[in-house]
């Protein structure tokens, strides 16, 4: 018997979360009386999550020890039905385990940054006790991540998959009595609602690939899926090829890929953290790691790796010109991460699965930080925008509608949030793929690689490069240089240390993240890691070239983006100064090129009005009054009232019984057993008990 | 004292002796007929789980079998003959499960004739487990029409304002498809020369099958209801007293599908096997019909009756797949509606105690206002919606897997087409939680606290009716083995005694 080191410790990847969340449900409300109430809540949870990331760290151990060998954790049986066999069985290999340390590892970060956050966050809103539940929803998603990055079968994947889902419907709609500006509405409920919904039309394309995968390949398990595949493969090409593209749906659902992305942008109406951890560094790369972990599958039908690449090429380019239009700075980091996120599909696709991986886990570290560095920004602004509102003696604050997140209510930062600003350099550096940033190594590699196998997606995914250094550019003079466009971001305050404190690690990890996996030889320690899983994956030296080229692109679109934004800094209330220049098409990005209202008018809309007519008139005034009322009930009356009026002949009676009497003859197709009178009797007394029962109802 | 050696008769009729007690109890003194049904019910209860301790559940055949000759005049032999297998077991506890849950739903929500309502009950108790025990066909009509008796009058009684119409369109309705089925259970009894319905097994022609199945059918598709026979069922269900819904959603409409899967499947395999893909035709019609219409309704009482249409829809498909995934889904999926659904009625009838309205319009942001309330609810809609890790899940995944590769229905579109039925569960589920929970605070809040008292969260009495659904609701979620290990053994030889193609 083979020893498996800390394999045992598995399942609490997701009981340690639970225990956090069931003590801060069950205690919470008590807590929430003590001063010391919201420290002990957010400690619980960041002390759940932190014991998951030392337990991910423990069995990366046990899987680094024991040189890349796999090893598995079974709980226990789940559905078992005939051939179907369903365990909640954990999967230790390189890559779940890489998943898991990332998803814990940037989730402690943002559970402490959180703990200040929401603090004051729960203040701006005035709804302090639902500091608790913010806490509880953040482990419940950590949990169910867990599910997701180490389930050993595809079921078991779907449970975390759909069960994050979930969390981010929760936690986009955690204000979800008002919109982002705290005014009381629908918004951002209904941005919850969207995301749950275009995350199930995902989900439907993965339940789709499943049932083809369990009737053709005989199972959900990753290892007999992948063993059994390339003989399907020989003799059956087109189901391989099925089997990928409805899991192309699911990728495209979950990691807000053309064309279900459309739910991402609105999901920042969730508190900044949120978008931090969710919908940016953990949640929304699940569809990276989906095609990653089918890797066997995607190899063996070009066909639909051609098409997953270019998916993620198109998104890349597409929301980099619509993140150029944006004023909301979370909004530009939202079209910023589905851009990447492209960038990622884009390189799973091409079979660049550990530059895929590569890209995830440095884009988690500086996107995380660049969210989370807007979240205090906007803070920031929020005490600017409260210290004025009270300096200024009118107690109400209320008056003014003020977005904190609007860039045009910004400038000058630098000076007023000086730590915020430095940190938000460094996630700016890494995003645009300055070296040597994080950032830069890994988007290097996708690059790479595109340039060798994939020509068309290379030169897309270099002008969303180009696009993505321009906006990033745009933001940082926006933002912080130039003069203050609002009296809030004059008065605006640094945040505290339990935030920016995580910030530094995080950009500590975004400066040097690209040491994981370094173009030189000896470096490629990445690339081995995850062969032990993926087999033997090329090995990419670096080409200058290429390199230089992106980098020479990057720093020209900062230029650009300093002439354009630097040079002549916006003034309170002056357009955009791309605005004439680029004329219609700047006011296509500004719009998000007008896809949610295309949506809306073709299937929304739509689809109420089909529910609509068929509930109104087709079930209820046609079948339901017409049918019914009319038809069968008013033919019955009919029927019952000559029935009455003959009450003294038995005629109409003895008709109907005789009916059916023949017509039970006619069904028995034997005469001479049957015994007519016992029918006629029946039917008779049935007949009876109706007009009794009336009768009761009508003398009651 | 035969009977108490019989643990079936004994489970059966044990509601009487509860009927009897309460006959003897002046109609004033309200909580004590409740206590009494409840421990009558909760007694029921008790007795269903030592039928289950006795159940063997690697055995596939009936079993605690109480079997006498009853009525043999003519050459007919009827018998008294009651038995459980794993088709029908867990319908068994459901229904125990669930009455003695509806009872305490009533507490403060029945206060006129508390005596005829708790007497009704049991009553309907007593007709709903026949239903699931009976072996004859004779003896399984008489309950079949009995358990319309009290139901017609617990909508005709304590229903809301159109609860006459209701009650009237029910008893009409489900009577006129339960005439064809006699016709067809007379013609066996008479041509197969017994209403034993395992000892009819293998016995019925396969010329006559499809006619006797479609007239068992009539009554079984009206009772599900399978679109597009459903128009009863947002009538009763708005009406009736949430008890009665609970029951209705819970158990009734299960007797319909619990119907096909004991007597049109075993005793019909030839019609059955022929007629699946039509089956699946109309629940895929129905799953996707269902949730559309659910969607655009005011009322949410409304809005959970045709999801139930949706629902029964999956229930019907996983039937007919006729393989082992789709009819132990199916079975599971009748549990499971229960549950949601039933926890979904019991949530709605404590807010109505409340507010008096069920328009979904008037309400909003109540999450807020009733934090506890607010997130039952959303486990109760996550169940109905199928999230993973839910029992709705469990139901639905294996529902559509065994219709996606079914030989019967022999296509998978059926299946592809219903799983988008998910989708727009989550459209019309969220669409109720939204505008009842989230968003600004809806006017009924005023409304309410104009009338004196502000709305409050769930008491403990509340909390306590819905919380044994809820623990269900996640048991069946992550560890449903237990639930099919009891009727994988009795399903297992339902298909293999299938003439499939």
């Amino acid at each position: 018997m083979e020893t498996h080191g800390f394999a045992f410790l598995a399942p609490w990847l997701v009981f340690a979360p639970v225990v956090g969340l069931l003590i801060n449900i069950i205690f919470g409300g008590w807590f929430m009386k003590q001063p010391w109430g919201e420290r002990a809540i957010g400690a619980i949870a960041a002390t759940a999550s932190g014991a998951a990331f030392v337990v991910s760290a423990l069995l990366a151990y046990t899987v680094f020890a024991g040189h890349g060998e796999l090893a598995r954790w079974t709980l226990g049986q789940w559905i078992y039905i005939g051939d179907l066999k369903l365990d909640w069985t954990f999967r230790l290999d390189s890559l779940s385990t890489t998943m898991m340390l990332v998803v814990s590892g940037v989730g402690t970060l943002i559970h402490i940054y959180a703990i200040g956050y929401m603090h004051e966050d729960v203040r701006f809103k005035n709804d302090i006790p639902r500091y608790q539940r913010f806490f509880v929803f953040l482990n419940l998603f950590i949990a169910a991540m867990m599910i997701l990055v180490s389930g050993d079968s595809y079921m078991m994947l779907f449970v975390g998959w759909e069960g994050v889902g979930l969390c981010s419907f929760l936690l986009i709609g955690f204000w979800y009595d008002m919109d982002t500006l705290g005014r009381s509405s629908w918004a951002n409920s209904n941005a919850a609602k969207k995301a749950f919904i275009a995350n199930r039309v995902g989900d439907f394309g993965f339940l789709i690939a499943g049932f083809l995968m369990f009737w053709r390949l005989g199972s959900f398990q990753f290892d007999q899926v992948f063993a059994a595949a390339p003989t399907l493969a020989a003799s059956d090409h087109t189901t391989i090829i099925l089997i990928t593209l409805f899991m192309l749906i699911g990728v495209a659902g979950k990691s807000a890929q053309i064309p279900l992305y459309v739910w991402l942008p609105d999901a920042m109406a969730g508190p900044t953290p949120v978008s931090a951890l969710i919908h940016a560094a953990t949640m929304v790369t699940a569809g990276v790691y989906l095609v990653t972990r089918s890797a066997p599958l995607y190899t063996l039908v070009p066909e639909a790796q051609y098409i997953v690449a270019m998916t993620g090429a198109v998104t890349a380019l597409f929301a980099a010109t619509i993140a150029v239009g944006q004023y909301d700075i979370k909004k530009v980091l939202a079209y910023s991460t589905i851009s990447q996120l492209g960038f990622m599909v884009a390189a799973v696709g091409m079979g660049a699965y550990v530059a895929g991986m590569f890209h995830l886990i440095t884009h988690a570290f500086f996107k995380a930080l660049l969210f989370l560095s807007a979240g205090s920004i906007i803070l920031g602004l929020e005490r600017g925008h409260h210290h004025l509102a009270h300096g200024h003696g009118h107690g109400d604050h209320h008056e003014e509608v003020f977005d904190p997140g609007d860039m045009r209510n910004m400038g000058g930062l630098r000076k007023t949030m000086p730590v915020t600003f430095w940190l938000y350099m460094i996630g700016t550096l890494a995003l645009a793929g300055i070296v040597p940033f994080a950032g830069f190594w890994s988007k290097d590699e996708i690059l790479l690689d595109a340039n060798l196998h994939y020509t068309g997606v290379y030169w897309i995914l270099t002008i969303a490069a180009f696009l993505t250094a321009f906006y990033m550019g745009r933001q940082i003079w926006m933002v912080f240089f130039g003069e203050a466009r609002h009296e809030a971001a004059a008065h605006a305050e640094e945040s505290p240390a339990v935030m920016t404190v995580p910030l530094m690690v995080l950009a500590v990890l975004s400066v040097l993240g690209g040491a994981l996996n370094l173009p030189f030889e000896g470096f490629h320690n990445l690339t081995h890691w995850l062969g032990h899983t993926l087999g033997e994956v090329e090995v990419m030296p670096l080409n200058w070239v290429v390199a230089g080229a992106s980098t020479a692109l990057a720093l020209t679109a900062i230029f650009l983006s300093w002439w354009i934004y630097g040079r002549n800094p916006l003034k309170a209330g002056q357009p955009d100064p791309l605005k004439k220049p680029l004329g219609l098409a700047f006011t296509g990005m500004e719009n998000k090129w007008f896809v949610d209202e295309g949506y809306w008018f073709v299937i929304v809309d739509r689809y109420v009005d089909i529910s609509r007519f068929l509930a109104d008139k087709v079930d209820w005034e046609f079948w339901h009054d017409w049918f019914h009322e009319k038809v069968i009930a008013g033919t019955y009356n009919w029927l019952s009232n000559i029935a009455l009026n003959e009450v003294a002949d038995q005629k109409g009676i003895d008709a109907f019984a005789n009916f059916l009497g023949k017509a039970t003859q006619w069904l028995s197709g034997t005469t001479r057993k049957f015994q007519n009178g016992f029918v006629r009797s029946y039917a008779l007394s049935v007949f009876l008990g109706v007009v009794i029962i009336l009768g009761y109802l009508l003398l009651k | 004292m035969e009977f108490l050696s019989q643990p079936l008769t004994l489970l059966t009729f044990f509601p009487l002796l509860g009927v009897l007690a309460l006959a003897f109890i002046p109609g004033e003194r309200k909580n004590l007929l409740r206590w009494t049904a409840l421990v009558t019910t909760l007694v029921t209860f008790g007795l269903s789980l030592w039928v289950l301790s006795q159940f063997k559940s690697e055995n596939p055949a009936l079993q605690l079998v109480a079997q006498y000759n009853w009525i043999t005049v003519a050459g007919w032999n009827i018998q008294y003959h009651l038995g459980v297998d794993g088709l029908s077991i867990l319908l068994v506890l459901l229904t125990a499960f669930l009455t003695p849950i509806s009872i305490l739903s009533t507490w403060t929500a029945v206060e006129e004739r508390v005596k005829d309502f708790m007497m009704f009950f049991l009553l309907l108790e007593v007709g709903m487990m026949g239903v699931f025990l009976a072996q004859d066909l004779f003896l399984f009509y008489i309950f079949w029409e009995f358990t319309l008796v009290p139901m017609y009058f617990l909508i005709g009684i304590w229903g809301g304002p159109r609860r006459i119409y209701a009650a009237v369109k029910f008893f009409l309705y489900t009577m006129a498809g339960s005439i064809l089925m006699l016709l067809a259970i007379l013609w066996l009894g008479i041509n197969v020369g017994t209403f034993s319905v395992p000892d009819m097994i293998g016995k019925v022609p396969p010329g006559v099958q499809i006619l006797l199945f479609l007239a068992f059918t009539a009554a079984f598709a009206i009772k599900v209801p399978m679109w597009p026979l459903h128009s009863w069922l947002p009538d009763a269900h708005v009406e009736a007293p949430t008890a009665g819904s609970v029951i209705l959603a819970g158990v009734l409409l299960k007797m319909g599908t619990y119907g096909f899967l004991r007597f049109n499947i075993p005793l019909f395999p030839q019609a059955s096997v022929q007629l699946a893909p039509w089956l699946a035709l109309f629940a895929t019609i129905g799953i996707i019909y269902g949730a559309a219409v659910s969607y655009a309704q005011s009322d949410v009482k409304k809005l959970v009756a045709y999801s139930s249409v949706s629902h029964l829809g999956f229930v019907m498909l996983g039937m007919f797949a006729l393989n082992e995934q789709g009819i132990e889904g199916a079975i599971l999926q009748m549990i499971n509606h229960g549950l949601s659904t039933g926890a979904l009625f019991l949530l709605i009838g404590m807010i109505y105690e409340q507010t008096h309205t069920r328009e979904i319009k008037v309400y909003g942001g109540l999450w807020k206002i009733t934090p506890i309330f607010g997130t039952i609810m959303l486990i109760a809609s996550l169940s109905s919606m199928g999230l993973p890790g839910l029992n709705g899940f469990v139901g639905e995944f294996t529902i559509l897997l065994g219709a996606f590769g079914s030989q019967a229905i022999g296509s998978p579109w059926y299946a592809g087409i219903s799983a988008a039925g998910v989708i727009m569960a989550a459209v019309y589920i969220l669409y109720m939680f939204q505008k009842m929970f989230l968003g600004p605070t809806g006017s009924i809040v005023e409304e309410v606290k104009h009338h004196g008292h502000a709305l409050r969260d769930l008491n403990w009495r509340e909390i306590l009716t819905v919380l044994p659904l809820l623990i269900f609701i996640f048991w069946i979620g992550l560890y449903p083995k237990p639930f099919f290990d009891l009727m994988a053994p009795t399903v297992k030889a339902l298909v293999a005694a299938l003439p499939l193609p």
